[in-house]
């Protein structure tokens, strides 16, 4: 009845803080190790990578973080769930296994293989058969940029975590497997939820929802009273204990910095919030609304009252393509009248690349230090400021005039107003714009499709 | 009158904390009161019409969530990333700092309570 289950946060975005897993799984007792690597975009940076090597294609910080924590893992008895597979789930898991093996630990890993997001191959089959993959945004169909689309993955839901720790994997590793359900899946397999309790589903999908970020609800970005916020250099991440009626406790390791409170939980509640009475996932819809927080204690936040409402028949797709390239130059600018200089070299940047005959998409210039985050809000400039960053960004669908500009900021130091520097980084590099498509897919065309396998080491 | 000269404009960093993120295009802040008794004040004060002018010229238009349970607001700020995710060219093309530029906003508020909210160091400005 008052049964405990730990799902630990591990990583909350891809280039996290590697050290947390660790001390996560080191630092006190925890059932499971949930590791969320995949945002919007990041499918399609690994599909590149696995287009260029097909070995490749997964988050490769993973398998070496497992071969840190895999003997204390295995002697712990803590199970790891993460969508670290990206779009190459299968090498993603082999790179486990073959870890687990050198750390002589064969025939103790069982890695649970979960696949049947990527539907790129699948692509053409869908929109011949009237899928029209419309961007939820704009509501263009998808054959407008077909021929340019460079990765597609259908957000699949908890079900196949649970059912691969039902079949004794230690490890679950997944493509697009939504970050809610990374949580949700081991609670499920825990507690035998009934798929369609939509109240403790849509609990569930808020504790994957308050860790998935990991320190961002334990101190880390925490706005209100930042400055009494110790410990910064040692961040607890966060750990949810959940009982089995769909409550459950925000908390951190003893010893660790951060803090765990109300104020910093509601802030990652709201975090990328929209419609907060539908938070909608493949699992179910969570209304924020009806989530109660309680401080139980130091480091200690209490989630009650949570409801749920039915899944949709609609899966998200996250889909990108390719959409033409962008760059971005800084220069500095130093007393007296910074900002003038500043502008003044802007104003001859932007002549000389109408001279040239280039033309972008979009040409966008801000300076740093005046209004580069909160633009016109931030009020007069301060004539007296001691440096200003002049910062000018160019998008175009082709490569080469946006080559070009990268060569007109270095001149300018020589060519332009006085007093710049800050120059030392070279020419600014191009950058490849890969551009996020959000659509919706019957759930059918996905589930069917959706396979767990489990491996041993 | 009685009521305007009972008031005076405070910045919602004095009553309210927040975060932003983003979804697409859209940038979300959500502002949480410091104490429950702030919260009616950003109900009624904190309008769609007021956000939408305090972000002129930066947003498309502005939606508005209330969740009581949180002493929380959610603004929706459309059209405020420049084309948002990878294709925005902003130093902020994810919305994260939008939340710090809501704070910046002036409501009024009763003059008992902004003297109490509102550090004398920054009263004096």
């Amino acid at each position: 009845m008052s049964r405990l289950v730990r799902v630990a946060a591990g990583q909350g975005f891809w280039g996290d803080w590697l050290e947390a897993p660790v001390r996560q799984v080191q630092g006190g007792p925890i059932d499971y190790l949930m590791m969320d690597y995949l945002a919007e975009v990041t499918m399609s940076i690994m599909q590149k990578q696995k287009s260029r090597d097909a070995r490749l294609g997964y988050a490769r910080d993973f398998p070496p973080l497992m071969e840190r924590i895999l003997p204390d893992v295995v002697r712990h008895g803590v199970k790891v769930t993460s969508n670290a597979g990206g779009v190459n789930p299968r090498a993603c898991a082999e790179a486990v296994l073959e870890a687990a093996r050198r750390l002589g630990l064969r025939g103790k890993v069982k890695v649970g293989l979960v696949r049947g997001d990527d539907i790129l191959p699948r692509l053409d089959e869908l929109l011949t058969a009237g899928h029209e993959l419309r961007d939820m945004e704009t509501g263009r169909p998808l054959s407008d940029v077909r021929s340019r689309v460079l990765s597609a993955n259908a957000y699949i839901g908890m079900a196949p975590i649970a059912e691969a720790l039902g079949r004794g994997a230690d490890v679950v590793v997944t493509g697009r497997v939504t970050d809610t359900g990374l949580t949700l899946g081991p609670l499920v397999h825990e507690f035998g939820w009934a798929v369609d309790d939509w109240d403790r589903i849509a609990a569930g999908t808020i504790a994957g929802h308050i860790i998935e970020c990991g320190a961002q609800c334990s101190g880390g970005n925490l706005l209100r009273d930042w400055r009494k916020v110790k410990g910064m250099a040692n961040p607890g991440f966060p750990i949810v204990e959940a009982r089995a009626d769909g409550t459950f406790t925000v908390t951190k390791h003893p010893d660790t910095g951060g803090v765990v409170n109300v104020a910093s939980v509601s802030e990652q509640l709201v975090y990328e919030m929209g419609d907060p009475h539908a938070y909608i996932t493949p699992d179910g819809i969570a209304d924020f609304t009806s989530i109660h927080l309680k401080q139980a204690g130091k480091d200690r936040v209490e989630v009650s009252g949570v409801r749920g409402g039915p899944r949709t028949p609609m899966l998200k797709v996250s889909i990108a393509y390719f959409y033409g390239y962008k760059a971005v130059g800084t220069l500095v600018y130093a007393w007296p009248d910074a900002y003038d200089k500043a502008k003044a070299a802007d104003r001859i940047l932007r002549q000389r690349l109408a001279d040239l005959g280039l033309e972008f998409e979009q040409i966008l210039t801000e300076y740093v230090g005046v209004n580069a985050t909160h633009g016109p809000l931030a009020g007069t400039p301060d004539p007296d400021a001691p440096e200003v960053q002049l910062r000018v960004g160019v998008r175009a669908r082709e490569k080469a005039p946006v080559e070009r500009f990268t060569r007109e900021i270095a001149p300018l130091v020589l060519t332009g107003p006085p007093s710049v520097t800050g120059f030392a980084g070279g020419r600014p590099a191009v950058e490849e714009v890969v551009a996020y498509w959000p659509a919706l897919v019957d759930r059918r065309q996905i589930e069917p499709h959706v396979e767990v396998e489990i491996l041993s080491a | 009158m009685s009521t305007a000269a009972a008031s005076r404009p405070v910045q919602l960093r004095w009553l309210a904390h927040a975060r932003s993120g983003d979804k697409g295009n859209t940038a979300n802040v959500g502002l949480i009161a410091l104490e429950p008794e702030y919260y009616p004040l950003l109900v009624k004060e904190v309008t769609v019409s007021r956000v939408k002018r305090h972000f002129k010229g930066m947003v498309t238009d502005v939606e508005r969530f209330e969740l009581p349970n949180l002493r929380a607001l959610n603004f929706l700020l459309h059209g405020a990333l420049d084309g948002g995710g990878t294709i925005s060219l902003k130093t902020d093309a994810q919305g994260k700092v939008y939340s710090t530029a809501l704070l910046r906003m002036e409501i009024p508020v009763p003059a008992a309570l902004a003297r109490r909210v509102v550090p004398k160091a920054s009263a004096k400005r």
